[in-house]
Order: structure tokens, then C-alpha cells, then sequence
């Protein structure tokens, strides 16, 4: 961690009323994976309606590597997930607290744009969702409401690269224009993976994006996820923490709305500091 | 990799260059279209509001109607008749009912236009020339009727006085409302000068009072005396056909639903019966008419114009209603509820007959009375089984010459007094759209009363 | 059946039950027979009295013929007058051309405004009021069109020096396109709410503002649908009756403009039946014949709508 980002840290840990989670992340700095720090989380909480889904939550979240956010289903790793790109916006009721900072920039302030935030941070779901669109036309949505692409062989530019940084182009690049819905369920994952890339996000996050596949195909995308984070900025939700071991540089433990525990992933499998962790990991909590 | 999707600062930062270009024009298409929805729901409402507004406008200034409130007396020399027949001893029922025969016939023959423009006369300023012609067109046809019915029933009268609320022709409503221009010429009025400064003092003094029009509830439908033209026989009309279809479309579109949804082997038989209701859901209900006319008249000969044939037309037509509505009724049980029933021992019908059924029986309600108000308003079918004849009695059973408050709207609104029958045939629909609101209220009320206990 | 029960009382008990059963059963399987049997009916109602009009007058002249001029029966001679369908048929596709050029726009956009924008509440509120336009019975839509929407479009057509007649294809479409608004709304908000909330989920994750996930993603996505619900309302046009009889004009000629007055299959029918009680005549017979033409054709659009909304259910159950 840069001198600068800690001194930031500081800052935000002074303005901010710690709670008892945040004291455990300032006690696992995620610095030993000697990343630049992208998203920081402070004291964030969400409600829907009178129910309080997260409690507190801050993290930093390291450039060009893979969060993992693990735990218990329920236990607020989804919300957490939809609040980095406001996503909980759509949700009637639903009211989030504290701040989400990326590159220093509050994604909550009221002057940002959530489109051009969406933009920057793109999302992949937990069911394949293409659209009722042919592949190219799933790939080149994002370009095109964006305006990235200034005329037709920038945009087929965008959607062949999409492809094949999806690891998919091979597979479909003589069918670009049949149905995405037509794909199998591992192919329509990376489509949707490639429809994300198209836009050119900084950050993808990722909400459990394996758990409608089968084996091969989750090995498939595991990989896939393995390869682009030499270029972006990787936040994984799931609930197979064999998945965040493979695929994850740094992990944190959700429960009960709670972070419970965040490091280095190898650390918090090895090595976890706190009894609920350690009880999950060893299969106790289900 | 290229540039276009480079992931580098220098990258990305142009890329988000590109997307806040276009933010404001977004922004604005996203305004836009909000609006255009915004729009879109006010056109819709506004349309009900519209139409709501536009029949209440019409409609309820004819809820009151120019009355005339005369002093008539039975002057025994315009009233030539025997007394009433007494009953002698040892007179047979049949000839004591042959004399009273004949001394009604006897006043019927009276010339009761004297006693009413008598008792106009009375009420009539000195100075005003008026002959009897004219002042006869101010009450409405039917007040000679009116005085004497009062007198066949109580003799005494002879020679007495009795005050009568008796309604005005449908021009003087209409010249007392105001529907008519004033400063028209007397060529183009419907009453000659004489009259119109005569109803003019009358309104004044109190002789014309504009009463609440219980006749458009009381009477039937009448040609010869449109301002007592009523809504009795086709309401007793429409009542009729409800009641047929309410025996006969409940029983048989709740036991369909059933058999369908509870006893049927899944075939392709019950696939066609399926696809079949919900097609005849959607057929044209005048094709119900033909289906009527063709089938119920020409080929049973059952009468023309009777609510029975109506009644018939409309149950067909509610069917698929209530058989899609039961069977969503249906569906919505747990299965839970079956599987007990059925673990207790109880045979599949028990089980659908003690245990199914009662819990459905709200939701098949609803659906009926909601069937039933679309049945209500119902008018093109009956046109083609002959529900359009004038018909000026109540009729006193399902196979007698009826008429429906739809049809009856149908026929008010075709009457060549415009002026007078716009009104009446807005507040026909008033009535009209007041019995379904009240049904539809009575199957909320039910619904949410009997769910509440269940 | 248990009828290997040694206890005789039991035996007799389930056999009665048994009976029940079965009896019940029969009744029922009539009831739903019945529905059927209307169908027959209409069927064959609707295709024996065409046959026999049939016999009097070319199926060719009816279908293709451009005039229509009954006349009514003299015993002297043996002319029937024209029955060319052509006249009716374009005035029904008039009406129900102009009533989905307003009830499609309008309808749609409530149903996306309702669905997608408006807060449960408002939207508790504003759905059954719209409905209501689908409980008023057709009669009062053509009173209205009659006394006020007609005088009222003749009005305004005189202000920008067009001459409307107040009683034509323009307000009965008018009017009868109001009374569809419902059927759009309330079937396309059913099958907007039935796209998967992963779809919208997906386009919002890319930075797609509401309305262009509604253009580009959603209504695509239902296009099915909302096309089975177009066709529901147009079939319903079709068939509607009373506006058209009310506010159309009864006037069977063939127009260019929605302007004038035109007559529909449904008036026709109305015309041709009411009053007359045999049916020997081709005066009276036509109106099966007529009928018939409408059945086919709303039974088509129907079923066509019935299959594509329920493949459009399928796709995403």
C-alpha cells in the first residue's frame, strides 16, 4: 500500500465512527497483497424498509486482482456486491449508509452519474441473463446506449475483442447473429462476461456467477476469471469457498450481515483469526 | 487488444469522456419518455372522467321533471255516470263482476279531457286566451288516465276535490329546463306562445314545481305519453334474464370448472375443451345473438322477445367466465388440503364437495357477480332474439314480451324528441351503471367479508 | 373397489360410494359438455343458414362484391339486391384500424408507466380505475360517441376546414379504441411483469438508464406478448357492436376516408336480423353469413394471440 492511500485511510478511519468490524479489517490490512487499493468501503449499511441488511461494513478492495466475498447465504455478500454500483437503486425501500469511495471518487455522491458509474463497474449476475438478442446484439448493447463506438467497424471491433477476451469468439464466430439465448448455460455465463467487457469497466463484479453451471463449465469461467485480472479489478461473490480459493487473491467472510474477517485468501484459509470464520471454513455454519 | 477496449487511464478516461458526452441527451430521451407515460394515463383517466362527467351532466337533470299540481274536481255534470254497482242479494259473482265491467267501461267512455282542462281552467289567469287544444298539450297524455284510475278506484270522489301531482309534457320539461332556445321563433317551437306564457306564470306561481322523477323508476315505457316513459319493465326484464342466468350459468360453469380441473383425465379431449372456452370467451357476443335466433327461436320456437331466450343467450356468453374464474378458484388451493381429505379417507368427490369447494366459494362469488354485471349490460345479442320491440307492460314472466335496461337505452336514444330523451337516456344509463357499480361493490364487500372469515 | 371385504355392510357402503362417484362424475363431464355444445352450435348455426344464403346468392358475389344494397323481399320478383361484403368489411377495418391507433399507444404506455415508473401505490390506484373503461357496457360508449365525441369532432374538424361527419368511422374508432385501452394495458402490464427481473438486472448492470432498458431490452423481450394482447383487442373490435351501430353512420358504401359514415359486418348483422322472424329470405339469411365471416375471423386472431402468449409464458417459465 502506497503512502498516499494509507494516509487516506487514516483520514477516513478519523471521520468515521469505527465499528467492531472495521477494527478487525484495520487489523488484517489486505496490504500484503502490495496492490494499489481501487474501492474502499466505510461503515456502509444498507436497510430495506426496517430491516438492516448490512451492519458497517468497510473494505478495500485491491486493483487488478480478485475479491472474494464469501459466507453463509443471507449473510449480506449480494447486498454488499450491489451496493459497490448502486445497484440497490432499483429496489424500492432500500437505503443505503456510510460511503463507497472508487479512486477516491463517492460513488453515492449525488453528483455522479449511477450511468457512467455503471459504466466504469460492470456486473455479472448470478443467472446467465442474455438479452432476447442475437450474440453480437447482446455484445454491442453496452457500446452502443454509451456511444463508445464511433461507427460500425469500431463497434464489430468492440464485440469480436469482447469475445475473445471472454474466451468465447472461437466457440461462436460463425453464429453471431443466432439467438444468446440459444447458447448452453456455461457459454451464455461468458456472453454475459463479454457483454460487461464491452463497455470497458475498470471493476466487474461478479454475484455468484457459477452457481446455475456444471463443473466443466464453472472450470471454464474460473479460468476465464483467472486471466482477466491482469486487466481488471475482480470482485467475486460466492458460496463455494473452494471457488474463492482458486480464484482469489484476497478474501472477506460475511455473516449475518457482518464482515466478519478479510485478508489475504491464503491466510484466511490457513490461518483465520476469528472463531466464526473458522467455523465456517470447517463447514459448521451453513 | 485495442484500443477501444484498452484498459489502461489514458483508456478509460476517454471512454468515460464518451459516455458523459452523451449523459444529457440521455437524460433528456429518459425525461421523455416518463413523460409520454405520464401522458398516456392522464389521456386514459381523462377518458374516464370524460365519459363519467358527460352522462352525470346529461343524465341528472332529468332525475326531476315539471310536475303540475292541479286541483281536480269530479264535477258530476262533466261526469255523467250511474252510481257504482252494489252487490244485491242473491246476485251470482259472475254478474256482480259483469256490472262492475260495464260501469268501468262506462267511465272509461267519459270524456275525462273536460275534468282535466277544468281543472287547468281553474289555475289559468283571466286575461289569457287559450283554447283547449293548446292547453291540453301542457299536462302530459297520461293525465286523464291518472284522474280517472283514481276515480275506478274510489267512487266517492263524485263531486269532490282532490289534489293530483301530475307530470307536464315533455315540452314544457323541456321549455322549463331551458333545452329550448327562448328567442326562437314560434315557428320553430314545439308549444304556441299562449302556452309557453302560460307554463311561464305557472312556474312562477308554483303550479309547475320540478319534482323528483319517480316515474322513471315506476313506469313502464310509454310512446303515446313519453314524459312517463320509466324503466319498470325493463328492469323487471333484465331482472328476469339475471335470475335464468344465475341458475343456469352458476350450476353448470362451477360443475365444468370442476369436472376440469378435479375429475378430468388429462387427454386431449380436455386440451380441446379447454382451448374451445377460452376461445368462446372471446367470440363476439352478437354471434351469441345468432347463435340465439337460429337455435332458441327458429329451431325451438321458444318466444320471441322473452328474458327467458335472453337469459339463455347471456348464460352461454358467462360461461367461460365463470368456468376460467372457478378454475383459477381451483387451482389456487393447496394441495395440502387435498392430500388430507383424501389421507381421511374421503372419496375424490367428498374431498372436492366438503373440503375444496367451500374454500372457493368466495372467489366463484365474485366471479359470478362479476359474470352477471357483464351480463347486465349486455345489448347486441338481444337485438337479434327480438328484445327491441316497445313493450309498455311489466312483464310477469321469464316467457313474456320483455325489454332490457341496455336495450331500453338503445331504444330511448333512437327517440325523435332529442331533447327530451337525451336526458332520459342518460340517466338510464345512470341507473344502468348504478346497478353494476353496486354489484361489483357487493363482490368486493363479499369477497374481502368471506375471505376474512375463511 | 374393495369389494374383497369379507364385512357385507362395508362392501355395500364403498359399492353405493362407488355409485355416487360415478353418477357424479357424469354430471359433471354434461356440464362441461356444454361449452362444447355451444360451440356446436354457434358452428353449425352460423354454417347451415350461410349455406342456405348461399343458395341464393354466389358465394363470389358475397365475398368480392363492392356493392351493398338489400333489398327487402317483394312476392314480384325475384331480385334480392347486392350483398358484397367488400363496403362492410373495409368499414370494420377502418374502425378497428383507428381504434388500435389509439388504444395501442395509449394502452402501452400506461402499461410501461404503471409496471415500470409509478410506485405500488399510485399504481393500486390508477390500474382499476383504467379497468373500469373495460366494464362499461358498449352502449354507453355509443351514446357517448353518438351525442358528444361526433358533434364534438364535427366541431373541430369544421375549426381546421375538414369536413367530418359526425357520425363515421373516425368516432366510433375513437371510441371504441377508449374502450380497448384496458385490454392493451392490462395484458401487456401482465406480460411486462412476467420478463424476468435478471433481464432489466442485466441492462441496468451495463449503465442503461430505465427508459432505454424499457425500449431496448423489456418491450423486445415482451414483443410477444404485447402482440397476442394487440390481436386479443383487435379481434375485440371487430366484434364490437354497439358503438359501431350507434356511431359509425350506416353507411354501406366503399370509403377512402375515415372521414364519412360506413357501416361494419356487426351492423349489418343488426340491421338484417332485427325485426324479421323467418329466415327464408337472403334479406335475413345474410346476416349468418356475416356472422360467420366474423367468427372465422375473430377465431383466428384469437387463436393466434392464445398461441403466442402462451409460447411467450413458456419462454421464460
Amino acid at each position: 500500500m502506497t503512502n498516499l492511500e494509507n494516509a487516506q485511510m487514516d483520514m477516513l478511519a478519523g471521520k468515521v465512527k469505527m465499528t467492531q468490524q472495521s477494527v478487525n479489517t484495520a487489523m488484517n490490512p489486505s496490504d500484503a497483497l502490495d496492490r494499489p487499493i481501487r474501492l474502499t468501503a466505510r461503515d456502509v449499511t444498507v436497510h430495506y424498509g426496517a430491516k438492516q441488511a448490512l451492519h458497517g461494513i468497510s473494505i478495500d478492495i485491491p486493483d487488478r486482482a480478485v475479491t472474494s466475498f464469501i459466507g453463509p447465504s443471507g449473510c449480506g455478500k449480494s447486498t454488499f456486491l450491489r451496493c459497490i454500483n448502486r445497484m440497490n437503486d432499483t429496489i424500492e425501500g432500500a437505503k443505503v449508509g456510510g460511503t463507497i469511495k472508487l479512486d477516491g471518487e463517492d460513488v453515492y455522491d449525488p453528483n455522479l452519474d449511477v450511468v457512467e458509474l455503471r459504466a466504469r463497474i460492470g456486473m455479472v449476475f448470478q443467472k446467465p441473463n442474455p438479452f432476447p438478442k442475437s450474440i453480437y446484439e447482446n455484445v454491442a448493447y453496452g457500446p452502443r446506449i454509451h456511444g463508445l463506438a464511433r461507427n460500425k467497424a469500431d463497434l464489430d471491433e468492440i464485440v469480436i475483442s469482447s469475445l475473445r477476451k471472454a474466451g468465447l469468439f472461437e466457440e461462436v464466430k460463425d453464429r453471431l447473429g443466432e439467438a444468446g439465448t440459444g447458447l448452453s448455460g456455461g457459454q451464455q455465463q461468458r456472453l454475459c462476461i463479454a457483454r460487461a467487457i464491452a463497455v470497458g469497466p475498470e471493476v466487474i463484479l461478479m454475484d455468484e456467477p457459477c452457481s446455475a453451471l456444471d463443473p466443466i463449465a464453472t472450470a471454464i469461467i474460473e479460468e476465464l476469471i483467472d486471466e482477466l485480472r491482469e486487466n481488471y479489478t475482480i470482485v467475486i461473490v460466492t458460496h463455494s469457498m473452494q471457488q474463492a480459493a482458486r480464484v482469489s487473491q484476497k478474501t472477506a467472510f460475511f455473516h449475518l450481515g457482518n464482515l466478519i474477517e478479510e485478508g489475504v485468501t491464503e491466510d484466511i484459509f490457513t490461518n483465520p483469526v476469528n472463531k466464526q470464520t473458522q467455523d465456517y471454513i470447517m463447514g459448521r455454519i451453513g | 487488444m485495442t484500443d477501444l477496449l484498452g484498459t489502461g487511464r489514458k483508456a478509460a478516461n476517454e471512454r468515460t469522456q464518451l459516455v458523459r458526452a452523451g449523459l444529457r441527451r440521455r437524460h433528456r430521451n429518459e425525461q421523455a419518455f416518463r413523460i409520454l407515460g405520464i401522458v398516456a394515463i392522464c389521456c386514459a383517466l381523462g377518458f374516464v372522467a370524460l365519459l363519467f362527467t358527460d352522462v352525470l351532466r346529461k343524465g341528472i337533470p332529468a332525475f326531476h321533471q315539471a310536475t303540475l299540481h292541479l286541483d281536480v274536481t269530479y264535477d258530476p255534470t262533466l261526469l255523467n255516470v250511474d252510481p257504482v254497482p252494489e252487490r244485491t242479494a242473491g246476485q251470482s259473482d259472475a254478474d256482480f263482476n259483469a256490472a262492475r265491467l260495464a260501469w268501468q267501461r262506462s267511465v272509461a267512455m267519459l270524456n275525462w279531457n273536460k275534468v282535466v282542462e277544468a281543472a287547468l281552467r281553474t289555475v289559468t289567469p283571466a286575461g289569457l286566451e287559450i283554447d283547449s287544444r293548446q292547453l291540453l298539450t301542457i299536462p302530459e297524455t297520461n293525465a286523464r288516465h291518472v284522474i280517472r284510475e283514481a276515480f275506478v278506484a274510489n267512487p266517492n270522489l263524485l263531486g269532490r276535490t282532490r289534489s293530483f301531482d301530475l307530470l307536464a309534457s315533455a315540452n314544457v320539461d323541456n321549455w322549463v329546463k331551458g333545452n329550448i332556445d327562448r328567442e326562437l321563433g314560434d315557428a320553430q317551437q314545439q308549444m304556441p306562445a299562449q302556452a309557453r306564457a302560460l307554463v311561464d306564470g305557472w312556474v312562477a306561481d308554483g303550479t309547475i314545481t320540478q319534482d323528483f322523477a319517480w316515474g322513471l323508476f315506476t313506469n313502464v315505457d310509454s310512446r303515446a305519453a313519453p314524459a312517463s316513459a320509466g324503466l319498470a319493465g325493463a328492469f323487471m326484464g333484465s331482472l328476469y334474464m339475471m335470475l335464468v342466468v344465475i341458475v343456469l350459468a352458476v350450476p353448470i360453469g362451477v360443475a365444468s370448472a370442476i369436472y376440469l380441473e378435479e375429475f378430468a383425465p388429462k387427454s386431449r379431449l380436455t386440451d380441446l375443451i379447454e382451448v374451445n372456452i377460452n376461445n368462446l370467451a372471446a367470440v363476439p357476443s352478437i354471434v351469441f345473438g345468432l347463435l340465439g335466433a337460429a337455435v332458441f327461436i327458429n329451431f325451438f320456437h321458444l318466444p320471441r322477445s322473452a328474458p327467458l331466450v335472453g337469459g339463455l343467450v347471456l348464460t352461454l356468453m358467462t360461461l367461460p367466465t365463470i368456468i376460467i374464474a372457478t378454475r383459477a378458484a381451483l387451482q389456487g388451493v393447496s394441495p395440502a388440503l387435498r392430500q388430507a381429505a383424501l389421507g381421511l379417507g374421503a372419496s375424490k368427490t367428498q374431498m372436492v364437495f366438503h373440503h375444496v369447494l367451500p374454500v372457493t366459494f368466495p372467489s366463484i362469488l365474485t366471479a359470478t357477480i362479476i359474470g352477471v354485471a357483464q351480463a347486465l349490460g349486455e345489448t347486441a345479442p338481444l337485438l337479434l332474439i327480438g328484445m327491441n320491440a316497445f313493450v309498455a307492460s311489466v312483464p310477469g314472466s321469464i316467457v313474456d314480451q320483455a325489454t332490457a335496461l341496455p336495450v331500453q337505452i338503445f331504444l330511448w336514444q333512437g327517440n325523435e324528441n332529442r331533447n327530451f330523451f337525451e336526458a332520459r337516456t342518460s340517466a338510464a344509463i345512470m341507473v344502468l351503471l348504478g346497478l353494476m357499480i353496486l354489484l361489483n361493490a357487493v363482490a368486493i364487500f363479499l369477497r374481502t367479508r368471506l375471505e376474512r372469515r375463511a | 373397489m374393495r369389494s374383497g371385504s369379507p364385512e357385507q355392510n362395508y362392501h355395500r357402503f364403498y359399492s353405493a360410494r362407488n355409485d355416487v362417484e360415478i353418477a357424479v362424475n357424469a354430471l359433471l363431464m354434461f356440464c362441461s359438455a356444454v361449452a362444447i355444445l355451444t360451440t356446436v352450435g354457434i358452428v353449425l348455426s352460423l354454417v347451415f343458414e350461410a349455406i342456405r344464403f348461399f343458395s341464393f346468392i354466389n358465394p363470389a358475389d358475397f365475398f368480392f362484391g363492392t356493392v351493398w344494397s338489400p333489398k327487402f323481399s317483394s312476392t314480384t320478383t325475384n331480385d334480392h339486391g347486392q350483398y358484397g361484403l367488400l363496403p362492410l368489411l373495409t368499414g370494420t377495418l377502418w374502425v378497428a384500424t383507428i381504434a388500435s391507433l389509439v388504444a395501442v399507444p395509449i394502452g402501452l404506455m400506461t402499461a410501461i408507466y404503471l409496471s415500470q415508473y409509478a410506485p405500488r401505490n399510485v399504481r393500486a390506484v390508477i390500474k382499476p380505475i383504467i379497468e373500469i373503461l373495460a366494464g362499461i357496457p358498449t352502449i354507453v360508449y355509443g351514446f357517448f360517441a353518438l351525442v358528444t365525441v361526433g358533434p364534438f369532432l364535427k366541431g373541430a374538424g369544421a375549426l381546421v376546414g375538414l369536413d367530418i361527419s359526425a357520425t363515421s368511422a373516425l368516432t366510433a374508432g375513437l371510441v371504441m379504441g377508449v374502450m380497448i385501452i384496458p385490454f392493451i394495458s392490462s395484458l401487456s402490464d401482465d406480460i411486462l411483469n412476467q420478463v424476468p427481473l435478471a433481464m432489466r438486472d442485466g441492462s441496468y448492470g451495463l449503465g442503461a438508464t430505465q427508459s432505454e432498458t424499457i425500449r431496448k431490452v423489456l418491450l423486445p423481450s415482451a414483443l410477444p406478448g404485447i402482440v397476442g394482447a394487440f390481436l386479443l383487442a383487435v379481434s375485440r373490435a371487430i366484434g364490437e357492436t354497439m358503438i359501431v351501430v350507434l356511431a359509425a353512420g350506416n353507411s354501406p358504401v366503399l370509403r377512402g376516408t375515415p372521414l364519412e359514415p360506413i357501416s361494419t359486418i356487426t351492423v349489418s348483422i343488426v340491421n338484417q336480423l332485427t325485426g324479421d322472424t323467418d329466415f327464408t329470405g337472403p334479406q335475413s339469411l345474410v346476416a349468418f353469413a356475416l356472422g360467420l365471416t366474423l367468427f372465422i375471423m375473430t377465431l383466428l386472431l384469437n387463436i393466434a394471440a392464445l398461441y403466442i402468449v402462451r409460447r411467450f409464458r413458456e419462454q421464460y417459465e
